[in-house]
């Protein structure tokens, strides 16, 4: 008996997917996370929860003692907020993509005709239109208690800065979400690195009350960089020294955890 | 003569660090038809059809799947085929219809056309009135209903089915045997894990039998029933302590043959008429009195048991279950 193999018109098969099919197949990836949202509305509530609730309870119960009136610093704490808000909502990528691991939907996505990256950067690219949301809950919300908001376009860049740098953090989660065998390690491991990086910043302290060791820590923290980016860009004070140091930080972040999340992503699924 | 196959693999091996997932199996399924991978849990069937279906690369071996190379060629093969794993890979969120059209334009298909296509399976499915319900409302049958149906979006050629009925009912499981007949007919190739031996049988045309990574037993089910013998003669002794007695008295009578005890019960395959008989005399001079003396056509399971000395059937489907997944 002779055996061949089927053959096959060289047309009907596919090779790797060209830019314009990854980028297609992104946003197919993103609109199922969208599709989810619509769904299960309560994700949006919980996302705005937060942020609303570290907003006032910061300006009320710390703003008079901080800074001798509850307006002076919102004026100050506002941007810091933001700044740490979006860290945190960068973890929601990581605990998302443990949860499709765990449950085979990544394997679905691997057997498909479609680029290798799509399943990852359709979820982060998702998760942006809840920076995005945030940003706004929280902006919207200040400006309601008396935040003196300098220009819409100020606030339009402080959204785009703010993705940018929620795009190279999402990579930390990414990188998380992959070595972690359970959501609810990834939410430990994130909180455990995230709450002292953002507490030891300038976002709602000024770092010279701080002692030596920690100012110095406090002076080259990531984010504190960002929060003045966004409080310059938002209210008053610098913007372009920050945000270089903003744009040096994503980069850096990008570029040491992003090959390791995709490294441990293909070694996940040897 | 000339045939197509759909499916080969040479040699093909998986290792994980010292375990040897998959050792050494060569495996063909002809162009059409359905080949059952029958074995127990942790026989490595799961890491094959990973491999295969182009989710892990073999660590050493060859596949073929549609005549490209699972390893050179994995983006062209995954152009051919369709995938239906163990866990669900739907999203639970979403509607049937949902999940489907996500597919569907992930595949790059318009959303018309996928809008019609999803449909279209949903209807196959019987999952028509269910269409616009969340997926985590429905049924465990329904569920893997709507996983082959989404395995099916891009009209695959060659369809692997990892265990499709573990932890069906008796009737889902029956439905989900209908629809792959269907597929079978309309000219796809199926490669379809299973525990379940009366799976094997009742769809498969070619069975290739693996246990700890090893190809034991090939051959077409009625092949496999006539390499044990053809008939099974099951003889439980009244007295349970008696059977070890029945079972030397088998051995000493016919030599040839290869008794198994299990639950109290002696099995051996027989091909010759006259071991029946010649048996139950020799039983009746001992005075061995019998609860059960029984000569039947050989089940996939009884193959099994006569192959590798244990049953198929797990006592404990989960944990053995979650060991395989975690490779």
């Amino acid at each position: 008996m002779t055996t061949a193999t089927i053959a096959v018109e060289p047309t009907d098969v596919a090779g790797r997917p060209g830019p314009a099919a990854t980028a297609r197949q992104i946003l197919s990836m993103a609109w199922r996370q969208m599709v989810r949202i619509k769904h299960n509305p309560f994700e949006l509530v919980d996302l705005s929860l937060s942020p609303v609730m570290f907003l006032l309870l910061f300006v009320y119960v710390f703003g008079g003692q901080m800074a001798g009136s509850t307006d002076v610093y919102l004026q100050y704490v506002l941007g810091g907020l933001i700044a740490q808000n979006a860290i945190f909502l960068t973890m929601y990528t990581g605990t998302g993509i443990n949860a499709d691991l765990r449950k085979g939907v990544y394997d679905r996505f691997r057997s498909l005709p479609i680029a290798r990256s799509a399943p990852l950067a359709g979820k982060i690219f998702a998760d942006m239109f809840k920076q995005v949301w945030s940003i706004a809950i929280m902006l919207g919300l200040g400006v309601l208690m008396g935040f003196e908001l300098r220009s819409v376009v100020g606030a339009l860049a402080a959204a785009v800065v703010l993705v940018v740098f929620a795009l190279a953090m999402s990579w930390f989660s990414v990188l998380a979400g992959v070595l972690a065998d359970s959501e609810e390690k990834v939410q430990i491991y994130a909180f455990v690195l995230i709450m002292p990086l953002t507490f030891t910043s300038d976002a709602f302290v000024r770092i010279e009350t701080l002692p030596g060791p920690l100012e110095a820590w406090a002076e080259v923290n990531p984010v504190s960089h960002l929060a003045r980016s966004m409080r310059g860009l938002l209210s008053e004070g610098p913007v372009a020294e920050p945000l270089m140091w903003t744009t040096v930080w994503a980069a850096a972040i990008f570029l040491v955890t992003a090959p390791l999340a995709m490294r441990a992503y293909k070694r996940k699924m040897i | 003569m000339s045939q197509l196959n759909a499916i080969e693999t040479e040699g093909l091996t998986k290792r994980f660090g010292d375990l040897v997932a998959v050792d050494d199996i060569d495996l063909t399924a002809r162009e059409g038809t359905v080949l059952g991978v029958l074995g127990p849990n942790g026989a490595g069937k799961t890491t094959m059809v990973r491999m295969l279906a182009t989710l892990s690369e073999p660590t050493a071996g060859t596949g073929r799947v549609g005549g490209f190379d699972i390893v050179r060629d994995a983006a062209r093969v995954r152009s051919l085929i369709g995938l239906t794993g163990q866990f669900a890979g739907v999203d639970e969120l979403l509607t049937g219809e949902e999940n489907l059209l996500f597919i569907g334009r992930l595949l790059g298909v318009s959303r018309r056309q996928s809008r019609e296509r999803a449909r279209e399976l949903l209807a196959q499915f019987n999952l028509s009135d269910a269409a616009d319900k969340a997926v985590k409302a429905y049924s465990g049958g329904m569920r893997r209903r709507l996983d082959l149906a989404a395995s099916l979006v891009g009209r695959p050629r060659i369809l692997f089915l990892d265990e499709p009925t573990t932890g069906l009912d008796p009737r889902a499981r029956g439905e989900l045997w209908d629809m792959v007949r269907g597929l079978v007919n309309d000219g796809t190739t199926v490669l379809l894990t299973t525990q379940y031996l009366e799976e094997a049988d009742q769809l498969a045309d070619d069975i290739v039998v693996i246990d700890h990574g090893k190809v034991i037993a090939t051959g077409t089910p009625r092949q496999l029933k006539a390499k044990i013998g053809g008939q099974t003669l099951r003889m439980q002794p009244d007295d349970p302590d008696a059977v070890g007695q029945v079972r030397s008295l088998v051995a000493e009578g016919f030599p040839e043959l290869d008794p198994v005890v299990e639950n109290g019960t002696v099995t051996v395959g027989v091909n010759d008429d006259t071991v029946m008989p010649a048996l139950a005399s020799m039983l009746r001079t001992r005075g061995i009195p019998l609860s059960e003396f029984h000569l039947g056509l050989s089940s996939l399971d009884e193959v099994f048991l006569t192959l590798t000395g244990r049953r198929a059937e797990p006592e404990e489907p989960e944990a053995a279950d979650a060991t395989e997944e975690e490779r």
